[in-house]
């Protein structure tokens, strides 16, 4: 739904309608600026590539054949941009996180393995966006290696394609499948610890056997 | 030998979950993961561990917003896109 609120404001700027103007900036500032914030790290950063990619989106507006697309095209400018500025930064070198990290311990109990990991059933969803929650999870993202952050980023928060992403970031689909998989499993390690070290966490199963 | 085969198993299930759960996988495959998971508890409660991670990711508000837009900002933007709409023009006359 929000994909089809875009396509349809590129449209009428495309079509030199400059009525679309003032919401395109609002709504795509803001996504730019909360993906930016997660790349780089700063928040004087993340506003200036919000208004770099913004300023490179209407110069080359007319360069967008296919209205479609114009999430993916605005973020791969905000990809670029992203780039630009972490030249001038100190960031984690890129490193590889392998499945074998991310294996849940396994505890033989009667006969049938259990896997030690928090009782996440019987947390509801709203519960689980409660502020704190938040910042977990945002701290999980940032903390992520570049390569799977800029991954998760654009397929699980701006749900871009396989094929989107890949493009974005110049990369085959298969290196995507296997960042976004190692990368959600290192975001979910995270909620995990939290989930059982916090206070309102409930007793994981293999704690209770 | 029967609980090596099931961490086998299990270790394959959890190399395919985002795939799996992203509908990305072959029917066969699908099928597969989904009979494992229906005897398998331990990895049903992991899988959706990972589903939920997922749902946070995609439903996740930041509460931080950008400072509002300053005027001389959006008159740079207006005008590189004055500037781009012009250009088309001229181009097509």
């Amino acid at each position: 739904m929000e994909r089809d609120r875009e396509v349809e404001l590129a449209r009428k700027l495309i079509a030199g309608e400059p009525e679309a103007f003032d919401r395109f900036v609002e709504h795509f500032r803001s996504k730019i600026f909360h993906y930016s914030w997660l790349m780089c790290g700063h928040r004087e950063d993340a506003e200036e590539v919000a208004q770099e990619t913004l300023l490179k989106v209407f110069e080359s507006f007319d360069h967008l054949r296919e209205p479609e697309r114009v999430r993916p095209w605005v973020f791969r400018i905000a990809k670029n941009a992203c780039l630009m500025k972490r030249r001038k930064s100190v960031f984690a070198p890129s490193q590889e996180l392998s499945l074998d990290d991310f294996l849940p311990a396994m505890t033989p109990e009667g006969g049938h393995a259990k896997i030690q990991i928090a009782d996440w059933s019987r947390l509801p969803d709203r519960q689980m966006l409660q502020l704190e929650m938040k910042e977990v999870l945002a701290r999980a993202i940032s903390e992520l290696p570049d390569n799977y952050r800029s991954v998760i980023l654009l397929r699980d928060m701006e749900e871009l394609s396989t094929l989107e992403t890949a493009q974005i970031l110049d990369l085959t689909e298969d290196v995507v499948k296997t960042r976004l998989h190692r990368g959600r499993l290192a975001v979910r390690q995270k909620l995990d610890e939290y989930l059982r070290t916090d206070g309102r966490a409930l007793p994981s199963h293999a704690e209770g056997g | 030998m029967e609980s090596h085969e099931r961490t086998e198993k299990c270790r394959e299930v959890f190399s395919l979950l985002s795939e799996y759960l992203n509908l990305e996988l072959p029917p066969g495959a699908c099928k597969e993961i989904e009979t494992h998971l229906a005897g398998c508890p331990p990895c049903i409660e992991f899988a959706e561990s990972l589903r939920q991670t997922v749902e946070l990711c995609r439903t996740y508000q930041p509460h931080e917003l950008p400072e509002p837009l300053g005027k001389n900002a959006r008159l740079q933007l207006l005008d590189a896109y004055q500037r781009m709409l012009g250009a088309r023009k001229s181009a097509s006359s």
